[in-house]
């Protein structure tokens, strides 16, 4: 019951302009809140699916049911906070939250893939706080003492370069453990693989977007100052870095949940080059962010399918999907040809959009490297998923398969189907939000 | 006088990094916590009373009592073993954190600010980096936690050195070290050592591609 309430809540919260003055639900936080109400919905379906089975106890359902719950708020108000230092509180609840998700299972693996990811993500919110302190340094010599946005952005151009770099790299490097970038990817990998493949969903999806918006929300200060050029060069080498080590890991990755971790990897590095590249990236950006969180949570969710019928995660173990779950490997297919922006999907359109803003941008020897890459993940992305679907199963013993009802595809057919049709037909309110929330970045 | 509290602090991090046992560890952690008060004592008198025993309380009684106690009682309690077991000789440490505070002190002559003290700048950011470099060669599972504790006293010290205008943050901040701590010792660290035969690092090698 808690969690329609929140699910209510949240949507609740998306019509409303203004909380307190901590909060402010402006066009980012309300596209992001829109896309998290929506994934949040099958994300609970699905999570009552996977606990309901006879071995699960009462008591570790209900951690898993708060901590999603406390997740869940956490990021509505990382989305919504309007000071830099309340998203920097929410995204540290994130982790709290996220943790008891990971450890769901309480063995040595999860337990290990929980340690890891608190770790990273407390130094790397150390980190961002240490960038918040160097603001506050600049800040305070220019006169000012406000930490909101709005002050901020008011107040970026009379900043002093020297501790706006410094700020730049620390907070850039603390929300890439969110974000899923290349300095501190490492940990999300773990907890994706780790974490049950509902709470997976949300950990690849929405909860990336928080770094997001802590990211973007500080690149619009950033992008008032002279320090722009540097700062998209900065990302661009993060982001580059990160596209090349997803295609390196793809290829040899042999758990499915891992590679389809790396894969967001290399979806957030598409949006960061986006967002460096300027001009329609950024509009590309933000929708690109969108209509992955709906991919990527919907192959989540199928891979639980997936794991109840082999009972196992690695590739090797797996196969001829379509003859166990005919609408689940369809799910599947669909969901490889969004994933890889193959035409009918609308991540066509963003990644298009962002390959014209690095083409427009004069970073062709990036395209060209980023191109290339790219046709690497789609092969590996495509020889994994295929052996799933049509190879026939090496070890696997046809008795014992799990029986999943086709229903349950269902929701993943809704999140698909809307990924292809916002790309070609997004409704009005959405380009106007989205334009809205890139409005202090245009050139 | 609070020059002379963050240079003694700064020479406990070179101490840090040739010290063998666990214990000395957990004593230079206890003393740099009761510096970080006599820091916060002299330096935080313009704010608010109710503040001012708050931040004096933290520095006191977690960073100086109860963290090094429990910490204490999660060595005996895991039967972690005395040594520190560091990759790298502690002759090459002790070089490596020197280089460190000199390049944080050469970096600091880049910056001219009279609102900043330049001690501040230089011993918080070199005991960053010494934490970050704990964490990076040492092998137990409990001394990533003290490298980690490390770099919560440098960001401690260097929200001290906005603090005086702006309050709210080294609130925010002792916020940070207090959950973190409580998350990372109270529940990790016990649970690790049940789960776990021995917290060596070397226990959480399994998730890789």
């Amino acid at each position: 019951m808690l969690q329609w309430a929140l699910i209510a809540w949240s949507f609740l919260h998306r019509d409303e302009e203004a909380l307190y003055g901590f909060f402010k639900s402006d066009a980012l936080a309300l596209i992001l809140l829109t896309t998290l109400g929506i994934v949040a919905i099958p994300a609970f379906y699905h999570s009552y699916i996977y606990l309901s089975g006879p071995e699960e106890n009462p008591r570790e359902r209900g951690i898993f049911f708060m901590s999603m719950t406390m997740l869940l708020a956490a990021i509505s108000g990382a989305y919504l906070s309007n000071h830099i230092a309340v998203t920097w509180v929410f995204v540290e609840l994130t982790t709290l939250a996220a943790s008891g998700l990971i450890y769901y299972h309480r063995d040595a693996a999860a337990l290990e893939g929980t340690w890891k990811y608190i770790f990273v993500c407390s130094i790397s919110i150390t980190f961002v706080f240490i960038g918040i302190l160097f603001l506050s340094i600049a800040l305070q010599q220019a006169g000012h003492v406000e930490l909101t946005y709005p002050a901020l952005l008011h107040a970026a151009g009379s900043l002093h370069i020297f501790w706006l770099r410094l700020a730049f790299i620390f907070i850039f490097t603390g929300f890439t453990a969110k974000l899923g970038l290349v300095p501190m990817y490492t940990a999300g990998i773990d907890a994706k693989d780790k974490a049950p493949s509902p709470a997976g969903a949300l950990l690849s999806s929405v909860l990336m977007n928080t770094g997001f918006v802590g990211f973007f929300r500080f690149y619009e200060i950033i992008a008032q100052t002279a320090i722009h050029d540097w700062a998209d060069n900065v990302i661009f080498i993060a982001a580059g870095l990160s596209v090349f080590v997803a295609a390196v890991y793809m290829i040899k990755v042999e758990n499915i949940k891992r590679m389809l971790a790396y894969s967001s990897i290399e979806h957030i590095g598409l949006v960061m080059l986006g967002v460096a590249a300027g001009g329609i990236g950024y509009y590309a950006a933000i929708l690109h962010l969108v209509l992955h969180a709906f991919v990527k949570s919907s192959m989540f969710f199928q891979m639980g399918q997936v794991y109840r019928i082999y009972r196992s995660k690695y590739i090797s173990d797996t196969g001829n999907y379509f003859h166990y779950n005919l609408p689940g490997a369809i799910v599947l297919l669909l969901a490889f040809i969004c994933a890889t922006a193959m035409p009918p999907s609308g991540l066509f359109i963003s990644e298009f959009m962002i390959f014209r803003a690095l083409f427009e941008g004069h970073h062709l020897f990036i395209l060209l490297v980023v191109l290339i890459l790219l046709t690497v993940i789609i092969w590996a992305l495509g020889k994994n998923l295929f052996r799933l679907l049509f190879a026939p199963p090496v070890h696997f013993d046809a008795a014992k398969a799990g029986k999943v009802p086709g229903y349950e595809s269902v929701s993943q057919f809704v999140l698909l189907g809307m990924v292809i049709y916002l790309g070609f037909n997004p409704p009005d309110f959405m380009v106007e939000l989205i334009q809205d929330a890139v409005k202090n970045v245009g050139r | 006088m609070t020059s002379v509290l963050l240079i003694t602090f700064a020479a406990t991090l070179i101490y840090i990094s040739i010290a063998n046992r666990l214990l000395t560890y957990i004593n230079i952690l206890a003393f740099q916590g009761l510096l970080l008060f006599g820091v916060s004592f002299i330096e935080l008198n313009e704010i608010n009373t109710v503040n001012l025993i708050f931040i004096l309380l933290e520095t006191i009684v977690f960073k100086t009592l109860a963290v090094p106690l429990f910490l204490g009682y999660v060595i005996k309690k895991n039967r972690i073993t005395r040594e520190a077991e560091p990759y790298l000789p502690n002759f090459l440490s002790l070089v490596i954190v020197t280089l460190i505070i000199i390049a944080t002190f050469l970096i600091s002559n880049i910056i001219h600010d009279p609102r900043l003290d330049k001690v501040y700048f230089v011993v918080a950011l070199s005991s960053l980096f010494t934490g970050l470099y704990i964490i990076m060669t040492r092998k137990k599972l409990i001394t990533h936690v003290m490298g980690f504790l490390i770099i919560e006293n440098g960001v401690f010290i260097l929200s001290l050195a906005v603090g005086a205008e702006m309050p709210m943050l080294v609130n925010t901040g002792i916020l940070l070290d207090l959950f973190v701590s409580v998350l990372l010792l109270g529940v990790f660290v016990n649970k690790i050592g049940d789960v776990l035969p021995s917290a060596d690092v070397d226990q959480l090698q399994n998730l890789k591609d």
